[in-house]
């Protein structure tokens, strides 16, 4: 089901198209003679659409499927079923010169800086090994050259590039490692959890880092994370993803001002913000009990365990990600999809107290 | 898209404000990239970090490999060891360097006799010189313990290695054969298995205890190997389309290899000494080869009357021992540079 | 509010290979019974050390604790002896950890690590101790306690870990909670229950709780008051209200600008420029000039004292104090 139905701001064509994307991992006993006792539906039906130069914003709760998405977007993991198509192109199952080929436009830049640096390679050696495995980006010559022009184009000193990751601070490896990620002169970048293992005052330089770099190569951006509010900061679009299944997908807007999924208006009622007197006028949705276990989910919608408005048609129907039924000629931005029968507009009053500024 | 990088991969470099190099045509967004990278540049107490080498544009680049070489180079440790292995390998390659006498020609009249003038270490009970005799079995006994260890750690990693790799039914086809040869009984594998061979050399010992050796090593080397490819830098190699073999030499083995180091060393000690008990029972080497294993044990009773017979072999085995244990710590430490 | 502990001049060295680092340079604070203190600062910034040192658990070495006092209910824990802390630790005073998983022993079950509290503190019997755990399990709201008690951690998920470290925590009805980044592993929607039932509890058992972390979100609604690190010092302590409306110290409100804020969407992100201070050598003067939008020549040479903060006209603000050269300037930038 493409959401093509929330275009409320276009950015461009679309360079990713996800459809129907799913991955199950069998569950398993035994050594030598494995027998398989189920799945667990780590993503499950997954369709979205990436436009050029846009961010797309994936949020979700641990166990949400988000991190096996972002593999599956950049080949560590095959897809059980459904098709990824770059640029129009199917590119779910290349393998051999293909697939790296693609490799060079979608790459990745991962969640904790101390293990995604091989501790016993140079700065230099990481960064150029992209020129490495793709020689014919840059000349051999060059690729000195090139690479501490990535290190100061991130914003580190080119001179360090003899050093080696442990002699970096964790703010100062997750630049070392969105250098390696732009060295290819990548289209697409999937950050999974990019400053989530970060300190608080090094977050802001990372984001803003992220920020400047796609607004100077026009890249596009899926950017995976369980912080709301980075979340928002970043994206164009959002999508809010649980159990393995998109709950609601919308522009920014859409999504953090008038969510019309059950989950996503407790999941921002619960994020802390920073202000006493701002929350003091907000309404908190505390869920009962935790998300179930993607190896036995429940049947229906997925979120019916924990939802204060589940009814029996919720056990019996998945709800489609479409527009909901009531707001199909309503107007404004509670008009975009939501997988939710009852899904209904709750006004989101947190915004007012900030809106004085 | 890639048009928007020509500046970055065609502009020439300037010397920007903040003295760093900074492309020209990045626009304006590189006067934030200079305010950080200044406030990155001199980060108080970034200067005391301990062996940040100050590497200026025109170092060369360096690698795993020439820094551990740089780092061994200066470490005491290493020479030393380095350099009584050195010493080793010439007198088991050229004993008559240092010992002008022949091992093998005694005088019982002189049984088990202390030290003399010309005769530094004493007789044997047999005669002969001791002196002649250790350094004579140097060259089977390092043969022994460095081939020995050579072969079960290649081979052991490299099976045990590529196992732990690609796992599935290769895995469990080699985590049960390695059970099998564990479960081989030394002694009596040996008296089953060296007895039919009638060959003088080292060989058939040296492979004996390859066979029973590599399950040890590839044990080891199985597990830190899957230890190692789940870090995210191999997924992360993985993802810009780096090649298996990219993957296991660059990026698993450097980080894989520290265990196998300390295990192989440690069992060469264990080897020699496999050798002198087989050597022992009548199945390992056999006379007229001298080795320390053989010169041990037959002195190992006498051992109240006659200490000096078992004193300078076993001293010549342990201080072997010992030079590649520290070799192995010292090679171990020049890989991981978080010591530097 | 008699205080309950209070920390004074406290100071914690490291002594390494490379090196002595110094964690902690002169920390006080104090809580009083049903009071919440949240201690704030990044990683490295010594708020967990102050912890580790208050509750004797500092590895030592490379540890030690070179000054100070740490005065709880008038007796100070460090002149104590190893088994009179011991004694003191769990039943007077509990910590609660960040990881839940690794703090609960896999081979047990929950209802034993329970028990097992009152077996070796009160010497109570096996099964005495595993109706109080099931009352515990009740208390800290886990569906089903009866049925679960038997479940081994691993079964249970992080919300849930989170409350049974909870519950042993409170098992001896301590008078005083440390609770170490308490929900910093847990996912959104999965924190707000556990920060009430954390707050609930506290006023229940009238304790004093000290909630370290390095969120400012999360402690917004909890604490009374906060105090700020910085490079082993506080920087800053103020009502909780007053601290994120008016901070006398840049370097709270460099942190209160540059978080992301869900109710306001800004172009670009306030970021502190450079990084935490190497602990092996802290800047002279205020350590944290070099990364001040403020400093000065006076902040390179001179180390700022807390400074009483007050209101431009002298009226006090009780509770309040900054070190900072130019309070005042930062508490009338707001």
């Amino acid at each position: 089901m493409p959401p093509e139905a929330t275009e409320a701001r276009p950015t461009g064509e679309p360079i990713l198209e996800v459809r129907d994307l799913a991955k199950l991992y069998p569950l398993t006993r035994g050594v030598v003679f494995r027998r398989k006792i189920g799945a667990v539906r780590a993503v499950d039906t997954v369709s979205f659409d990436l436009r050029r130069g846009e961010t797309l914003g994936i949020v979700g709760e641990s166990g949400c499927g988000k991190s096996t998405l972002a593999k599956m977007l950049v080949h560590l993991e095959r897809p059980t079923s459904g098709r990824i198509l770059y640029k129009g192109e199917d590119i779910t199952r290349l393998s051999g010169r293909a697939l790296k080929a693609v490799r060079r436009n979608i790459q990745m830049v991962f969640q904790d800086p101390y293990t995604s640096l091989n501790p016993r390679m140079t700065v230099g050696d990481i960064v150029g090994e992209p020129f490495d495995i793709h020689p014919e980006v840059a000349p051999k010559g060059d690729r000195r050259r090139r690479v501490q022009e990535l290190l100061d184009v991130v914003g580190l000193n080119p001179e360090y590039i003899n050093r080696y990751p442990h002699q970096f601070s964790g703010g100062q490896r997750q630049r070392i490692g969105i250098a390696r990620g732009l060295a290819l002169n990548p289209e697409i970048i999937i950050c999974d959890e990019p400053v989530s293992a970060l300190d608080v005052s090094v977050q802001a330089q990372v984001v803003n880092l992220l920020e400047r770099l796609q607004d100077e190569f026009g890249l596009s951006y899926v950017f995976i994370a369980h912080d709301l509010s980075v979340v928002r900061h970043i994206s164009d679009r959002v999508g809010v993803m649980y159990l393995g299944r998109f709950a609601e997908i919308g522009t920014d807007e859409q999504i953090y001002d008038y969510p019309t999924h059950p989950y996503t208006q407790a999941l921002l009622s619960a994020v802390p913000v920073p202000d006493p007197e701002a929350r003091e006028g907000r309404e908190r949705i505390i869920l009962a009990g935790d998300v179930p276990s993607p190896a036995n989910p429940p049947s229906g919608c997925r979120f019916r365990t924990r939802c204060w408005k589940a009814q029996d048609k919720c056990a019996q129907e998945v709800p489609q990600l479409v527009v909901p039924a009531g707001f199909r000629h309503a107007e404004g931005p509670v008009v975009h999809d939501s997988a939710c029968h009852f899904a209904e507009a709750l006004p989101q009053d947190m915004s007012e107290p900030a809106s004085a500024e | 898209m890639p048009d928007d990088l020509q500046p970055l991969q065609q502009g020439p470099l300037q010397r920007g404000p903040g003295n760093t190099i900074a492309p020209t045509g990045a626009g304006g967004a590189m006067d934030l990239a200079v305010s950080e990278a200044e406030t990155l540049e001199r980060p108080p107490g970034t200067g005391t970090i301990p062996g940040g080498p100050p590497g200026g544009p025109g170092a060369k680049p360096r690698s795993l490999w020439s820094d551990a070489w740089r780092e061994l180079r200066r470490n005491p440790v290493f020479i030393a060891s380095g350099l009584l292995i050195v010493f080793l390998v010439l007198i088991a390659i050229w004993p008559g360097l240092i010992a002008s006498g022949d091992p093998l020609s005694c005088n019982l009249a002189k049984s088990q006799e202390g030290s003399q003038p010309g005769h530094p270490f004493g007789y044997d009970t047999q005669g002969c010189d001791v002196y002649t005799r250790t350094v004579y079995g140097a060259r089977a006994s390092v043969t022994v313990g460095v081939c020995a260890t050579l072969g079960a750690a290649l081979l052991g990693s490299l099976l045990g290695g590529l196992a732990g790799f690609f796992g599935r039914w290769g895995d469990a086809l080699l985590s049960r054969t390695a059970d099998i040869f564990f479960g081989i009984p030394v002694v009596l594998g040996g008296l089953v298995f060296l007895s039919v061979i009638t060959s003088t050399t080292v060989w058939p010992v040296v492979g004996f205890i390859v066979l029973l050796g590599w399950p040890q090593i590839s044990r080891i080397a199985r597990g830190s190997v899957i230890t190692a490819k789940q870090n995210d830098y191999v997924q992360a190699a993985r993802a810009l389309g780096a090649s298996n073999t990219r993957l296991l030499l660059r990026h698993v083995a450097p980080n894989a290899v520290a265990p196998v180091i300390v295990v192989a060393t440690i069992a060469l000690g264990t080897y020699i000494s496999l050798e002198a008990t087989l050597s022992y029972l009548g199945v390992g080497l056999r006379p007229p080869t001298v080795s320390w294993g053989i010169d041990i044990s037959n002195a190992a009773p006498q051992i109240r009357n006659a200490p000096h017979m078992l004193l300078w072999p076993a001293g010549a085995l342990s201080l072997t021992v010992l030079a590649f244990i520290m070799l192995g710590d010292a090679v171990r430490d020049a890989l991981d540079p978080k010591l530097r | 509010m008699s205080a309950l502990l209070e920390v004074r001049d406290l100071h914690v060295e490291f002594r390494t290979r490379d090196g002595v680092a110094k964690a902690v340079n002169g920390v006080s604070y104090g809580v009083g019974a049903g009071e919440t203190l949240a201690v704030l600062g990044e990683s490295g910034s010594g708020k967990s050390v102050t912890a580790q040192a208050i509750m004797g658990i500092l590895d030592s070495p490379p540890g030690h604790v070179t000054g100070g006092q740490v005065l709880f209910q008038g007796r100070d824990l460090l002149t104590l002896s190893k088994e009179e802390r011991r004694r003191v630790r769990g039943a007077k005073m509990a910590m609660i950890f960040q990881d839940a998983l690794s703090s609960l022993n896999p081979v047990h079950t929950v209802g034993a690590q329970l028990g097992e509290m009152f077996q070796v503190h009160e010497g109570m019997s096996r099964k005495d101790a595993r109706v109080k755990a099931v009352e515990l399990m009740d208390r800290v709201r886990i569906p089903a306690a009866k049925e679960r008690v038997n479940d081994y951690p691993h079964q249970f998920s992080g919300g849930m870990r989170q409350r049974i470290m909870i519950a042993m925590a409170l098992a001896l009805e301590p008078d005083l909670i440390i609770a170490d980044e308490p929900t910093t592993a847990l996912d959104v929607t999965v924190q707000a229950q556990v920060m009430d039932l954390l707050a609930e509890l506290q006023r229940e058992f009238t304790m004093g709780l000290i909630l370290i972390t390095h969120d400012l979100g999360v402690v917004a609604d909890v604490a009374d008051k906060i105090a700020v690190m910085y490079a082993g010092r506080i920087v800053e302590t103020a009502p909780v209200h007053e601290l994120y409306k008016r901070p006398a110290h840049p370097y709270t409100r460099g942190l209160l600008d540059s978080i992301p804020r869900l109710d306001r969407k800004g172009q670009e992100l306030y970021a502190i420029k450079g990084l935490p201070p190497n602990l092996m050598a802290i800047p002279p003067g205020c350590p944290f000039h070099p990364r001040c939008p403020r400093a000065q020549d006076v902040c390179v040479t001179d180390r700022p004292p807390l400074f009483p903060v007050t209101e431009n006209d002298g009226t006090e603000l009780p509770g309040r104090a900054g070190a900072c050269h130019f309070w005042k300037d930062e508490l009338n930038a707001s």
